[in-house]
């Protein structure tokens, strides 16, 4: 972790205007082609695509945002699947209300309360039917519980491997408080058979293209706020953070206070990335908070590069890619390639994708 | 014509027997006996009951056969029993010869078949053997069925066996609760103030509460009184041996972590990173535990009993050599960037179960016990499983040959070294790859011999270590390193204190609760709670 700091210059021009082209296809070019044409046109991007890619998408969000608290301020993580699947069923209660007894059982409740003989929403639910208290628990969820978790985690100045430990542990405890029936989240089954968002059918080519659209435009915020955040001086000390945390207190800065926003930050993004994941995928249970997956986007980021603004957008779509293309064909060896793929870029890409193609240009010139 | 000589020889024999047996006392009322064969089903009930009262030895042999369905009724009127192609009188158990045109088989419905079942445990309170009789005192110590009371007496008055005779005597209490006599009642009670099972409890407790029409439902004052006395005292002794239970639960739980995390220690103590495969370790050695077994079975099945003291090397030599291995190749690259580490080892951990996934398949493999390991003992009303004790006794050794190596070897020295200053033990000529070499073969051996232990308590399947390995870490963390006392503290002591809170708010709860607690107590000790006192500087 203690790699020298070096200035990034962020966006290039030429960066700018990737930036720009990816805004103009994702937001615009993509979602038309697939609500205006034809399926039988050559140029129509089908559902199926648009749904893939919008859920990519939405991991690209958690691994930007895991790049700012791991990349920038070298704390790692293992519990970030946790507030992505916050986010995703604080929307998905919303989500379960718009289904609006056209459930199973024809009842006013969700089928799976029906089913519990459960006769009213429990406490929790008070209120989720609203959309803008949902949208405010997306945000509040994960980033109340980041904040508490982080505040004592952090004054106590546990970091590195314990840090990470610890998270893990938190989000496995979570794991098995969602897969209980009481706790109201639909035990194993978790929320599924949306019927509905904002009143709009939830399958329908439009509302896919324009929660593709908005997952896009929530990638392009992030990239955008990790630029200005490490570019002012709070994202200075934070990289110095990382680099030497020492050496930061005895010059005066108490870490504190900058490593809890950007870890509650880093939580909301993912809570947000969350909401948007759940109508485009139609379903969330608890196996989203399991360990494994947490650790998953770790390597998104550790295979595009840490540290980097572009490094964990490749990395998810990397990574992402490999496992449709493995699940679907050679399902037995997915968890081969991931297990290879942690050891092999953590030997012999530490600076990932990004920072390996950056060395050979370097060396070039 | 010799053969129907001997034919009608041996019939007048019979018939002389039958003479003979006629006056036997052992003979059931017949009268009563024919009841059985009635139409009324009732008639039926009450006769199974006169009978099972009786106590006569015959009488368990013919309510065996009515529950095998053997019982007919003949066209004589008689109840006989048919037994393959002879034909026995149903009082007497004599073959009749000639035997009689059979009229119709007895019908038994769920109700009679549940009366005779009653009635036949009851019978063979009274047999001689031993195990038959513990059977069934044990199958009827719940029993509400008064009419069993005197063949109860009868058995208790005969009984020499110490465990049967307390069995006895409590059920003779349980079912003289339900007396019309208030004396008969009292001296019930007083008896089961010595017992200590929640049921009987509950029993006691019945005579102090209000019936719906707002009476006391022991009419008898002095009864009451006794029963107050009897519920005080059945309740301290159920608080101790429910607080025992907890404990020995909790040791065993805690004997586990301790298994689980002794190797963790080390090697997190020493090296500093967490190795993440380590659970895979744990797994390795259980299915190093299985192979043994089945190679147990193929090659020399007689010894099988004792397969699991030839599991114990294989087992840590295998894990042993995966981890210095794994040391070698991966994690010798990495030291310095422990977040690295961390990944890195979760990649071999995923590589190892889906390796093992692909070799034993998917689905769980059966490890057995050992017959000397199943069973149990209940000591003070705490059922104490044999492989549970087994291990606790086991990972005690394992501690002790730990502490041995450490205190007391040359390698133990080096690591401790190694441990608090990596470079001054280096400039003090301490291989120090070489000790972390050794180091991570040892703490992956013991995984392995934890693995062994786990098989026998639980599922052997690819994904056995991930149950495993969020507990271990937790012990870790909130032990320290550096120091085995403080893993073991911090195993046995999560071990205990999570069997006393989950009875109360449930196993997930208990987690999410030891997390929060874990985290309390690192804010007072970020080193964990034993943390070797050093002057290193954090990097």
């Amino acid at each position: 972790m203690r790699e020298p700091h070096t200035t990034e210059t962020f966006l290039s021009a030429a960066g700018w205007t990737a930036l720009a082209v990816f805004a103009a296809v994702t937001l615009l070019i993509l979602p038309a082609l697939s609500v205006f044409t034809e399926p039988h046109n050559p140029l129509h991007v089908s559902a199926y695509t648009i749904t893939l890619a919008g859920k990519i998408l939405c991991y690209c969000v958690v691994a930007l945002a895991m790049n700012m608290i791991w990349g920038y301020a070298g704390i790692l993580s293992l519990g970030h699947g946790l507030f992505f699947a916050l986010g995703g069923y604080a929307f998905g209660m919303y989500l379960m209300r718009q289904i609006e007894g056209e459930g199973q059982y024809q009842s006013e409740l969700p089928d799976f309360m029906v089913f519990l003989d459960w006769s009213a929403y429990p406490w929790h639910w008070t209120g989720t039917g609203h959309f803008l208290w949902a949208a405010l628990l997306v945000v509040l969820a994960p980033g109340v519980l980041a904040f508490v978790f982080g505040f004592f985690a952090f004054r106590s100045r546990i970091k590195g491997v314990y840090f990470a430990i610890i998270t893990q542990a938190m989000t496995f405890a979570f794991m098995l408080l969602f897969f209980r029936n009481e706790t109201g989240f639909g035990g194993n089954n978790g929320f599924t058979d949306f019927k509905r968002v904002l009143g709009f059918p939830i399958t329908a080519p439009s509302t896919r293209a324009v929660l593709f659209a908005l997952s896009a435009a929530l990638v392009i915020g992030t990239i955008l706020l990790t630029r200005f955040l490490m570019r002012s001086k709070a994202g200075r000390v934070l990289t110095a953070i990382r680099d030497s945390e020492s050496r930061l207190m005895f010059c005066g800065y108490n870490p504190l206070g900058y490593k809890l926003f950007v870890w509650t930050l880093s939580a909301v993004l993912c809570g947000i990335a969350g909401a948007l994941y759940v109508p485009q995928v139609g379903i969330i249970n608890p196996s989203e908070m399991s360990p494994a997956n947490s650790i998953e986007i770790a390597i998104w980021v550790a295979v595009g590069g840490r540290g980097t603004l572009i490094g964990p957008l490749i990395g998810a779509f990397a990574v992402n890619g490999a496992k449709t293309f493995f699940t679907q064909s050679f399902p037995e060896y997915w968890l081969f390639f991931l297990g290879l793929l942690f050891i092999l870029v953590t030997l012999f890409l530490p600076k990932g994708l990004v920072g390996a193609a950056s060395q050979i240009l370097r060396a070039r010139k | 014509m010799p053969r129907n000589l001997l034919r009608l020889i041996a019939c007048a024999f019979t018939v002389l027997t039958i003479g003979l047996a006629a006056p036997d006392s052992h003979a059931l009322d017949r009268a009563l006996v024919d009841r059985l064969a009635s139409d009324d089903m009732m008639e039926k009930l009450d006769a199974i009951e006169k009978i099972a009262v009786s106590g006569e030895t015959a009488a368990l042999a013919l309510l065996q056969a009515m529950q095998n369905g053997e019982i007919f009724l003949a066209q004589d009127g008689r109840a006989v029993i048919v037994s393959g192609d002879a034909v026995l009188d149903a009082a007497t158990m004599q073959t009749l010869d000639p035997a009689p045109g059979l009229f119709s088989p007895v019908i038994l419905n769920n109700r009679i078949r549940a009366r005779l079942q009653t009635a036949i445990g009851a019978l063979s309170l009274l047999s001689p053997e031993r195990s038959v009789r513990l059977e069934s005192a044990t199958s009827l110590q719940w029993t509400e069925d008064v009419s069993l009371l005197p063949v109860v007496s009868t058995a208790l008055e005969s009984e020499t066996d110490a465990t049967i005779r307390g069995l006895l005597v409590r059920i003779e209490a349980q079912l003289e609760l339900r007396s019309d006599d208030p004396q008969q009642r009292l001296a019930a009670v007083e008896v089961l103030g010595n017992a200590s099972q929640a049921r009987v409890r509950a029993m006691v407790a019945r005579l102090t509460e209000l019936d719906h029409t707002g009476a006391f439902v022991e009419p008898d004052p002095q009864v009451r009184a006794a029963a107050l006395d009897a519920l005080r005292s059945i309740d301290r002794r159920l608080l101790l041996s429910d607080f025992l239970g907890r404990v020995f639960s909790g040791l065993s739980l805690g004997s586990i972590l301790l298994l689980a995390a002794l190797g963790l220690a080390i090697t997190y103590g020493l090296l500093g990173v967490i190795n993440l495969a380590h659970g895979e370790m744990l797994m390795i050695g259980a299915y190093a535990t299985f192979v043994t077994q089945q190679m147990f079975r193929a090659y020399f099945p007689e010894w099988i009993d004792w397969y699991l003291a030839a599991a114990l090397p294989v087992a840590f030599v295998a894990t042993a050599l995966v981890g210095m291995a794994l040391e070698r190749s991966v994690i010798r690259w990495l030291y310095g960037r422990p977040l690295e580490t961390l990944l890195a080892t979760w990649g071999i951990s995923l590589f190892l179960i889906q390796a093992v996934r692909q070799t034993f398949g998917a689905q769980n493999v059966e490890v057995a016990n050992p017959t000397w390991m199943s069973g149990g003992i209940t000591v003070m009303n705490v059922a104490m499983a044999y492989n549970r004790i087994v291990i606790i006794v086991f990972a005690m050794i394992v501690l002790l040959l730990m502490w041995l190596l450490l205190a007391r070897t040359r390698l133990g020295l080096f690591i401790r070294s190694v441990t608090q200053n990596r470079t001054m033990a280096s400039c003090v000529g301490v291989p120090t790859a070489r000790v972390d070499l050794m180091a991570f073969g040892l703490g992956s051996g013991i995984a392995g011999l934890a693995g062994v232990a786990l098989s026998q308590i639980g599922n052997v399947g690819p994904d056995l270590g991930q149950a495993y390995i969020i507990d271990s870490f937790m012990v870790v963390v909130l032990g320290g390193v550096g120091q085995l006392a403080g893993t073991v503290y911090a195993a046995l002591g999560l071990g205990v204190f999570s069997k006393f809170i989950e009875p109360h708010i449930g196993a997930v709860l208990t987690k999410i609760l030891v997390l929060v607690l874990i985290i309390a107590v690192i804010q007072k000790r970020p080193q964990g709670l034993f943390a070797l006192k050093g002057r290193a500087v954090e990097s």
